[in-house]
């Protein structure tokens, strides 16, 4: 008890980020679970969601800088497939995955190039961004948000991917490329509506996750980007709720290894964590098991 | 015939080295060294080396592995942890009590042991790892990469490593004959390598790993002496680096970094040495010399700094996505190809071949 006590900031800290790495993390699960590709530009589109924010929050009031934002960002996540994946469908695995990299080499160039490198100051959303007290420990109200919005729209998702016809179009192409395809189902739309989803959660994930920190660099998206994938291969690449647990983990492991005086380490043990996962449960926690035929 | 021939042809290569050599000379003789010339190819040289050690992983062992940053890293820390002379110790680890390390050893031996230690940590990293296929080999040769910057920047180590200080004052060469003879070294080493029965196994994993193995081939075994002679070049050119930037430090060493050399790698062509070479040398020539004009801020209303980089990525996403084949797809540079397409007419003969084969290729669609 004294340890949760003495701890008691962190823990709190490591939820809230826990809860944007999930939202990150669902982006990464779900284009994994049906392209079999690794988005490397998933986690720079989040930093560029925290850049429109910037800067439309200077010209904007809020109430439509946060709409506009989210739009934007899905604009681009949505671009993204087109022009740099969509072309590389029948390619091998390995030129997609380089396609992705190229794209955050791009993005991160972009943005280098319109902050001119500097950080540039998040503009802070009221009611969010006010400090409350929860058992002695003072935060921002955006801590006790996270987790709950965070559940909300998973649950929102859940029965989205359930009960709907997209969803239905989704796991039946996560399940089987080509016979879906022969079935009838869209491929491309179905691909087009993962990839706006994803990119739609990595917005709200970005409004919560820089309210947090004084401002957005363009490498700021990176770090995160790649947390959340581990998040998600921890949870068992594909499945959602394994994705969401893989992110609350991390987040709460990497913020009481900042309490204890090892920020150094926070991110090595992320990837720590990720070997350890990869050499005993290569599937994750709630991942469906693959079999290789020859 | 064709031994004489053979015999031939490499005089020629030779020649061709010297005479590149002697180029080299003389450019330093007349172009003043401060000239972006110079940072161009010394850059160039290094770089040639870690991609192309980059490239025996990706493109001939298909090993998709993304921690050459973290092997440089280690690289570039031996040899500058072990050539700082004694006396400048106490100024370059000021917080540390002039380190742990008391000696200094001659730059060849450091060189040669920065890549024996990447070497090291390579074997032991590949253990685990090079159980793990494609995308999850990746992910977690990065992780690594990451853990290894993490723990050379823990001030713990800091008597060692120097904490997240810069480490500077260690033995550095200014002549680009060096790093074109050492770069030009270990590469002829990795032709050889690749062109041995080994580098045949290599490729056989590559095409097939299933086929491969029925065929006798050890896949471990293999797999763990690509990633550890890759790692070995990588960890050597780290080194060069270091040389050539006079300070170190570990929060260079980054994933964008490997983003880098990878694409570099893509450029030039998977599986192709020379296009590596050529990849590098370009990727410098365009990143620090030929687009800087993209930079000065002007008349003309886009430009200002980071343009250039701008310009820069959408290049290569176009290469990326219209010529996956990159520059020379997997084939090389060689002095008897390059006898081959003069005899045939040169580059005019090339145009009017691929033209034939074009028109070839649309009859038969036609036919169908």
């Amino acid at each position: 008890m004294d340890f949760i006590q003495a701890n008691l900031p962190y823990i709190l800290a490591g939820i809230s980020v826990g809860g944007q790495y999930a939202l990150i993390a669902i982006g990464y699960t779900m284009v994994y679970g049906i392209l079999r590709l690794i988005n490397f530009a998933h986690g720079d589109v989040f930093m560029a969601a925290g850049l429109i924010m910037v800067y439309a929050s200077t010209v904007l009031p809020l109430y439509l800088a946060i709409p506009l934002v989210i739009i934007v960002t899905v604009l681009i996540g949505f671009t993204i497939e087109r022009v740099a994946y969509k072309p590389l469908r029948n390619a091998p695995r390995m030129s997609i995955m380089i396609s992705a990299i190229g794209v955050s080499y791009l993005i991160q160039n972009l943005a280098l190039y319109i902050t001119g490198g500097l950080s540039k100051q998040y503009p802070s959303i009221p009611w969010i961004s006010d400090s409350v007290t929860i058992f002695g420990a003072t935060t921002k109200m955006v801590t006790v948000i996270t987790p709950v919005l965070t559940m909300v729209l998973i649950v929102a998702l859940v029965l989205l991917i359930k009960h709907t016809k997209i969803g239905m179009a989704m796991r039946a192409v996560s399940r089987d490329f080509e016979t879906s395809q022969l079935m009838g189902v869209k491929i491309n739309s179905v691909i087009s509506a993962t990839f706006i989803i994803g990119s739609f959660l990595a917005a709200v994930g970005s409004l919560l996750y820089f309210s947090n920190y004084t401002g957005v660099t363009p490498t700021a998206g990176s770090m995160p980007g790649l947390k959340a994938f581990v998040a998600a291969v921890f949870g068992g690449i594909g499945s959602i709720p394994g994705a969401v647990i893989g992110a609350f983990i991390i987040g709460i492991c990497e913020n009481i290894i900042k309490g204890l005086g090892w920020t150094t380490f926070s991110d090595a043990f992320t990837f720590a964590l990720l070997i350890i996962i990869l050499m005993t449960k290569p599937t994750g926690l709630f991942g469906e098991k693959a079999t290789d035929k020859v | 015939m064709t031994k004489l021939n053979d015999k031939k042809n490499s005089i020629i290569a030779l020649a061709l080295v010297a005479g590149m050599f002697v180029l080299l000379l003389v450019l330093e003789a007349v172009v003043p060294h401060t000239s972006i010339v110079f940072t161009v190819l010394k850059k160039g040289a290094i770089y040639s080396l870690v991609a192309v050690s980059m490239n025996l992983l990706n493109g001939f062992t298909g090993l998709f592995s993304l921690g050459q940053a973290g092997f440089m890293l280690i690289g570039a820390y031996t040899y500058a942890i072990f050539t700082i002379p004694v006396a400048d110790r106490l100024s370059v680890y000021q917080y540390y009590d002039g380190g742990l390390i008391q000696f200094a050893l001659p730059s060849i031996i450091a060189l040669l042991l920065a890549g024996i230690m990447a070497a090291i940590f390579a074997f032991l990293i590949g253990l685990p790892v090079l159980r793990l296929k494609s995308d999850y080999l990746a992910i977690a040769t990065l992780g690594f990469a990451e853990i290894i910057r993490a723990i050379f920047q823990w001030d713990k180590l800091g008597v060692i490593t120097n904490g997240s200080n810069v480490l500077r004052k260690y033995t550095c060469y200014n002549s680009t004959l060096f790093y074109f003879a050492v770069a030009g070294i270990c590469i002829a080493i990795i032709v050889l390598l690749i062109n041995s029965s080994y580098g045949r196994a290599f490729k056989a994993i590559r095409d097939n790993e299933i086929a491969a193995e029925a065929m006798g081939i050890s896949l471990f075994k293999h797999k763990q002496m690509a990633f550890v002679i890759s790692s070995f070049f990588a960890g050597i050119g780290g080194a060069l680096l270091a040389m050539f930037q006079y300070t170190i430090q570990a929060s260079q060493f980054k994933t964008a970094l490997t983003y880098e050399l990878l694409l570099i790698v893509v450029i030039g062509g998977i599986g192709s040495i020379t296009g590596s070479c050529l990849g590098s040398f370009l990727f410098i020539a365009c990143s620090e010399w030929w687009l800087r004009f993209l930079d000065v801020e002007g008349a003309i209303p886009l430009l200002r700094p980071g343009f250039r980089k701008v310009v820069f990525s959408i290049i290569i996403m176009v290469i990326v996505l219209f010529y996956s084949q990159g520059i020379m797809g997997t084939r090389e540079f060689s002095v008897s190809g390059m006898i081959n397409f003069f005899k045939t007419g040169g580059p005019i003969g090339w145009i009017k071949r691929k033209r034939a084969a074009k028109s070839k290729k649309a009859e038969v669609t036609v036919n169908e």
